[in-house]
């Protein structure tokens, strides 16, 4: 029973962490469409800001692996 | 290019650092393994009738015999030897070897695929054996080629050498009292059962048929083994396993690619690149000039670049030798310990290239409201830990997902397969092979993009601590 919680849990943070890469992603977009030449700083700072929300989900996730 | 010197260097001393870290781990007091075993003991319907087995007396006389050292074995491990010798006599009658056709586990399988291992299989045909170094603190060291083991089959071994014995590629050591712990003998199969711990959870444990009964083993010795279902054990195992091994290889490729390149530098410094430099070229000058000078700066970012590279082309070279088709698909990348090294290491550059600012920021946050600065620093210092273990986190995550996809769509074969007969495995592979291609050709650029994203924090946190601030 715990195992299904912790399987929810893990889910869970996966689609918190989809939605925050894919509002990062997409507003990066928005970005270097606006200004193309700027597109090198864009990408960096887009990657940076899309592991801060990947390690979030990675600790939710780590969290549920340890709690099964 | 001085630098790439540098580099070089650096990947030695990783080698020497992971290779430890990745084999050495928390051993078990026995206090505390006793007393687990007792709570499994208070558990357990049999715990009664354990004078009524004869393999007691053949046990004891077995310890008191043969191997002095045994039978100091305390009170919990009797009992726990009893119950399992009630569970074996109770269970089956027939032959636990013969029913070998048993169904497909595919969490098993990946697992077992993205272990470390002490034999290094190619294809489950060619075995290379890997020197073994065991050491239990009252039996002392053991050191032999994993070849003793006799691995065949499901990188299974078929003889046990000094109480040590193989199974699913890892060594194992044999608790139960009475296994010969000395020398080399020959056993039957491995079987497993699945029981219940004391807080209600399901534990496997294996076990090992020797001239008919089962002995138990204890659980892998790695640290990574710990983590997916195995646990603390009374051995260390410091062998040079295959991610060691891997490791050792990667680390001497790059080696010889960039010294190779360092030198046409040296030779012709003003002919265009040719050959492996314009492999390594765009790379480098990448990571320069897109990661380190941005982020550290223009004026400290040379004390910092031989580490990036070889974080970046160590990550990179392990992530892609992994992913080589046929070639024992190691997962080092994926080895929780291994990232935890890289991440203790960036942990300590950091930390002792933080400068005043830095620790400022942390501990007494300038530019905001008196209260607010305790509750700042509460977070930053979570936050200092949190850093190095989403890296760790993040790098093994990613590579163990990917290998654990490809194997699972590589499992579809023996799912359908099971339950269709041949039609089953011929649509498993049919659907098998696309979903394969297309996930490796996901893995590839996965690879790359990882040992970025782990050299780019790297730089971000450096750079946040080597920054220097205009005073507000």
């Amino acid at each position: 029973m715990t195992g299904t919680l912790a399987a929810i849990g893990a889910g869970l943070a996966v689609i918190g962490a989809g939605i925050g890469i894919g509002m990062v992603g997409g507003r990066a977009m928005d970005a270097i469409a606006r200004q193309p030449e700027a597109s090198g700083d864009i990408r960096s700072a887009m990657i940076l800001m899309a592991a801060f929300v990947e390690g979030a989900a990675l600790i939710a996730i780590l969290l549920s692996i340890f709690m099964s | 290019m001085r630098y790439i010197t540098y580099i070089t260097f650096c990947c030695f001393l990783f080698i020497g650092t992971g290779g430890v870290f990745s084999q050495a781990h928390k051993h078990a007091d026995d206090l505390k393994s006793i007393q687990q075993r007792k709570l499994d003991h208070d558990h357990d319907d049999h715990k009664h009738d354990h004078h009524g087995h004869s393999h007691d007396g053949h046990n004891h006389k077995h310890n008191h015999g043969d191997h002095g050292h045994n039978h100091n074995h305390n009170d919990g491990d009797h009992k726990h030897d009893h119950k399992r010798h009630g569970h074996a006599s109770g269970h089956g009658h027939g032959d636990p070897c013969a029913h070998h056709d048993e169904a497909y586990d595919p969490t098993g399988t990946a697992i077992h695929h993205i272990s470390d291992g002490n034999v290094y299989s190619i294809l489950d045909a060619i075995r290379i054996p890997l020197p073994t170094f065991l050491y239990a603190p009252e039996k002392g060291w053991d050191v032999f080629m994993s070849n003793k083991f006799k691995v065949g089959h499901h990188e299974d071994g078929h003889v046990s050498h000094n109480g040590y014995v193989m199974h699913h590629g890892s060594a194992y050591r044999v608790v139960t009292p009475g296994f010969p712990q000395e020398g080399n003998h020959e056993h039957d199969c491995f079987t497993h059962k699945t029981v219940k711990d004391a807080k209600g959870k399901d534990k496997v444990i294996n076990y090992v048929m020797y001239g008919g009964k089962p002995y138990e083993l204890e659980a892998r010795s790695t640290f990574d083994g710990g983590l997916l279902g195995g646990g603390i054990t009374s051995f260390y195992d410091f062998s040079i396993s295959k991610n060691v091994l891997s490791m050792i290889l990667v680390a001497l490729l790059l080696f010889f690619l960039f010294r190779s390149a360092a030198k046409a530098y040296k030779q012709n410094p003003n002919s265009a690149p040719k050959g492996i430099q314009s492999f390594l070229e765009p790379m480098f000058l990448f990571i320069r000039d897109e990661v380190a000078i941005p982020f550290i700066g223009e004026k400290k970012y040379m004390r910092y670049l031989p580490l990036l590279m070889s974080i970046f082309f160590f990550i990179l070279g392990l992530n892609l030798w992994g992913q080589v088709p046929f070639l024992g698909s190691t997962n080092v990348t994926g080895n929780l310990t291994f990232t935890m090294v890289l991440a203790v290491i960036v942990f300590f550059v950091v930390n002792f290239s933080g400068n005043k600012d830095y620790w400022k920021h942390i501990f007494w946050m300038p530019g905001v409201p008196t209260f607010v600065k305790p509750l700042l620093s509460v977070v930053e210092g979570m936050s200092l830990f949190i850093k190095p273990l989403t890296l760790m986190l993040r790098l093994a995550g990613n590579i163990s997902a990917g290998h654990i996809a490809i194997l699972s769509f590589v499992g579809l074969i023996f799912i359908f397969g099971n339950l269709y007969g041949t039609v089953g495995n011929g649509i498993g592979t049919a659907l098998a092979v696309p979903l394969t291609l297309f996930m490796m050709a996901i893995e590839l650029i996965v690879a790359f993009v990882q040992a970025f994203v782990f050299t780019i924090l790297t730089a971000s946190y450096i750079g946040a601590a080597v920054e220097e601030h205009e005073h507000h």
